[in-house]
């Protein structure tokens, strides 16, 4: 029994620290700002997800858990607007994302163009 | 109403923290729900922007549903961060949120940033300035499936 929690605890810790490694290359790999944002989401979501997941399951049904299970929903919901800030942020500090295709312009009007997404002219 | 399942809230939360069930700490613990649900109720906070608490018999869907797709989506984001050539195409789009109330724009808002690969960046309205890490992440969420997941979430408000 010990050893099924070990192994299953041990392999999501394993697992989060894979997409924590994985997330970092992402950061150095991206090429601005706003992409390198999305390389960190990983390490927000899968990294932190199975770490903590992985704790909870060495500490079992107790208080501990329940406190790992309050810090993800911490993460959960502060994360998101800590990176809303930070992108809106560079934009109005004029940082340009570079793109490969900006729809700002008619994504504004697809969803009652069409709804496929796609503007019906041009 | 809206007071109790804050005060009901905040002291399970307490208990939940403290782990020491003495007559001294509960005790406090009682004085600190009082003395924060009186400062949530003299801010005007305890309003269903500050406290949406009817959203919570429909979190045991939304929320389920919201993190097989954060799972799926920061997945994607692993392949193409692990791919040889990175082969991203970074979007900036607007999508429209049809939800009415604060507490149902912010969760939409909230939970495009959350999925890996397009982060909100600005809002306007009811209009969602988004950038996408490629540019099919962008087209799924013109297409609208998250705005309706979140005004279903909302409830009829």
């Amino acid at each position: 029994m010990t050893l099924v929690v070990e192994i299953a605890s041990w392999s999501l810790i394993l697992l989060g620290s894979f997409f924590t490694l994985v997330g970092a290359l992402g950061l150095v790999r991206m090429p601005d700002v706003y992409t390198r944002m999305h390389a960190v989401s990983v390490i927000d979501t899968l990294g932190i997800g199975m770490t903590f997941l992985g704790l909870a399951v060495q500490a079992g049904f107790s208080l501990v858990t329940l406190k790992l299970l309050f810090l993800m929903a911490l993460v959960f919901f502060t994360w998101p607007v800590v990176t809303h800030a930070l992108a809106q942020a560079c934009l109005h500090a004029g940082v340009q994302p570079q793109l490969a295709e900006d729809r700002r312009e008619f994504g504004r009007h697809a969803t009652d163009v069409q709804g496929e997404g796609r503007p019906s002219s041009n | 109403m809206r007071w109790l399942s804050l005060a009901a809230l905040l002291f399970a939360f307490w208990l939940a923290l403290s782990g020491h069930y003495t007559a001294m700490l509960v005790t406090a613990g009682i004085v600190s729900t009082a003395v924060c649900v009186f400062a949530a109720v003299r801010m005007r906070a305890l309003d269903p922007e500050g406290h949406p608490i009817e959203l919570l018999p429909r979190t045991v869907t939304y929320y389920p549903w919201l993190v097989r797709e954060i799972a799926s989506s920061a997945w994607g984001v692993t392949k193409i961060i692990l791919h040889p050539a990175l082969p991203i195409s970074p979007c900036m789009t607007v999508v429209e949120a049809s939800q009415k109330t604060a507490a149902g724009l912010a969760t939409y808002a909230n939970s495009i940033t959350l999925t890996p690969g397009t982060i909100t960046a600005g809002v306007d309205g009811n209009k969602f300035t988004v950038h996408a890490l490629v540019r099919d992440g962008a087209i799924d969420l013109e297409s609208g499936g998250m705005d309706r997941r979140v005004t279903a979430f909302e409830g009829k408000t």
